[in-house]
């Protein structure tokens, strides 16, 4: 039996008065791909962003209910602790533009006043890139500066940058939309590799990425989570009517 | 429809000579300062010049060692008050943009660069001057140091703001504390841009005279006690300036010349270090 390790109950979330986020009841499995699909302003990404709490870091937003990382209410931890367990990868890749590729790879050890034996910085840093799949293309430039090289790339350092941390949880913000078909395919073929240790959380608007690399998938409509299921169910046998619109494409 | 469009040509070519010409009015006669300065001031180099204090009036010779020994250390001074000031204001504006105090800092910002030198000059008089009963150095440097803060506030303020949010979120999704990431990720991505601020600053107040009148007030001797009466190079050009010698206002052009060879470096500088640290995103 699969444990859970992440579970919100009647979670909702706003941005001053609109509340963007109505009552989310849903439980995510460990070392599974689960994917937050839905139109745009559906509230999947602010689902993705209260999980780590970088919702509340906006002005005027305001929670209510809870969510679990495993036995903890992510509420009454520590902000700073919590995201050392959930990584996060944005939308647009944002590795530090002061910062070579390797600096970027260790910055959540250097940033937060750690310090590493250069040993260990390097094993660090050669294990990152090669879980992110970026070793072999950078392995002789690490001491370029990290916004030198592709978007691919750059969103791959991302993730090395969020894996270097060891999280548990891994979210993922739309990681391959603003990337080309061939960057997306190595990105998709990483998470597959990575759900072996990781648990992911992707957000996307793009279903057939949800088809392919989930298992779960999760179904949000106007803050509302519609449906949640297996891939394959959801996509073979919806049992929505709202989900099936979407999926065969009649709205959003 | 011939003659329309004939009119047209006619109306941008007017127009184009016009921007032209405006613009070599204006920059002439700046270059032509520039030129007279650097012809009176260069002959008045030398060794004796740089090394040397000025002599009693009568006597040839004689230098301005005690003015550019108090420029410096006047200058450095208002600039080791203005930088943490001025940067952590900056930050402030960009990070809280929206609160009532951000409104009413960005509108003094905006007064205090418009309140005229003098008028800085009389109020740390009144503040500083007065109530440590003697004119010093450390006034001086306060009242240049409140000219320089409004270039620092308002190019920090506005590198800052250029800084894409998604750098501090990227930080902050590592975990690291948000003054970390003020102090760490984002101040090193602006650095260009604050440097030049603060260099700009410098070369603004390098040539202030009217605030040092009340405060440095100038000494004919060397002196590094910054509680004492200091020299300037903007002081020393007023006084000899003003004086009726010839010598004296030899001394002066040379005086004028260093400071204006000292700005001109300053804003090269700057245009340097904008290239060199310009961080791309």
């Amino acid at each position: 039996m699969e444990s859970t390790i992440l579970k919100s109950e009647n979670f909702s979330a706003w941005f001053g008065e609109n509340q963007v986020l109505k009552k989310i009841n849903i439980e995510i499995p460990r070392n599974n791909i689960v994917a937050v699909m839905g139109p745009s302003g559906c509230g999947k990404t602010t689902f993705i962003r209260c999980v780590n709490r970088m919702h509340e870091l906006t002005n005027d937003t305001h929670v209510e209910g809870t969510i679990f990382y495993t036995k903890n209410d992510i509420y009454k931890m520590d902000p700073i602790i919590l995201r050392r367990f959930i990584g996060m990868v944005f939308q647009r890749p944002n590795p530090f533009p002061t910062m070579s590729i390797y600096q970027n790879v260790i910055a959540g050890y250097t940033l937060n006043g750690a310090s590493l034996r250069k040993p260990e910085k390097d094993e660090l840093v050669e294990d990152s890139l090669k879980k992110a799949a970026l070793w072999d293309e950078v392995k002789d430039m690490l001491h370029r500066k990290g916004t030198f090289l592709s978007g691919g790339q750059q969103q791959r350092l991302c993730i090395a940058r969020a894996l270097a941390m060891k999280p548990e949880i891994l979210l993922l913000d739309e990681p391959t939309s603003a990337l080309d078909p061939i960057s997306t395919a190595k990105i998709e073929e990483l998470l597959f590799d990575l759900k072996k240790n990781y648990t992911l959380l992707i957000v996307t608007h793009n279903m057939q990425q949800a088809g392919r690399v989930s298992d779960k998938t999760a179904f949000f409509y106007l803050g509302e989570l519609i449906e949640y299921n297996d891939t394959k169910e959801i996509f073979t046998n919806p049992k929505n009517e709202k989900t099936q619109n979407y999926i065969t494409g009649r709205f959003g | 429809m011939e003659r329309g469009i004939q009119i047209r040509k006619y109306k941008n070519i007017v127009l184009k000579t016009g921007v032209v010409l405006f613009t070599v009015i204006v920059t002439l006669p700046l270059l032509l300062v520039l030129l007279y300065i650097f012809k009176r001031g260069i002959s008045a180099i030398s060794w004796d010049f740089l090394a040397n204090l000025p002599k009693p009036v009568g006597e040839t010779g004689g230098g301005i060692f005690n003015a550019l020994i108090g420029s410096a250390i006047i200058i450095g001074i208002a600039a080791l008050i203005a930088i943490p000031f001025g940067v952590s204001i900056g930050v402030y504006l960009s990070e809280f943009r929206k609160t009532k105090l951000a409104y009413w800092t960005l509108l003094s910002v905006d007064v205090l660069q418009g309140i005229p030198s003098i008028v800085i000059g009389i109020v740390i008089y009144l503040w500083i001057v007065k109530t440590m009963g003697s004119f010093s150095a450390l006034s001086g440097s306060i009242a240049l140091s409140l000219m320089m803060l409004p270039s620092i506030i308002k190019s920090t303020e506005e590198t800052l703001k250029l800084i894409p949010d998604s750098l501090k979120e990227a930080s902050l999704s590592l975990g690291v504390p948000y003054y970390r990431t003020i102090l760490k990720v984002i101040l090193p991505a602006g650095i260009s841009g604050i440097l030049s601020g603060v260099m700009l600053g410098i070369a603004r107040i390098a040539g202030e005279t009217a605030p040092l009148l009340f405060t440095a007030f100038g000494n004919p001797f060397t002196n590094t006690n910054i509680l004492k009466p200091m020299a300037s190079l903007p002081l020393v050009i007023f006084n000899y300036a003003i004086s009726p010698y010839d010598e004296w206002h030899e001394l002066a052009w040379g005086a004028a010349f260093l400071l204006i060879l000292f700005i001109l470096l300053l804003n090269t500088l700057t245009k340097l270090a904008e290239k060199k640290w310009r961080v791309q995103f």
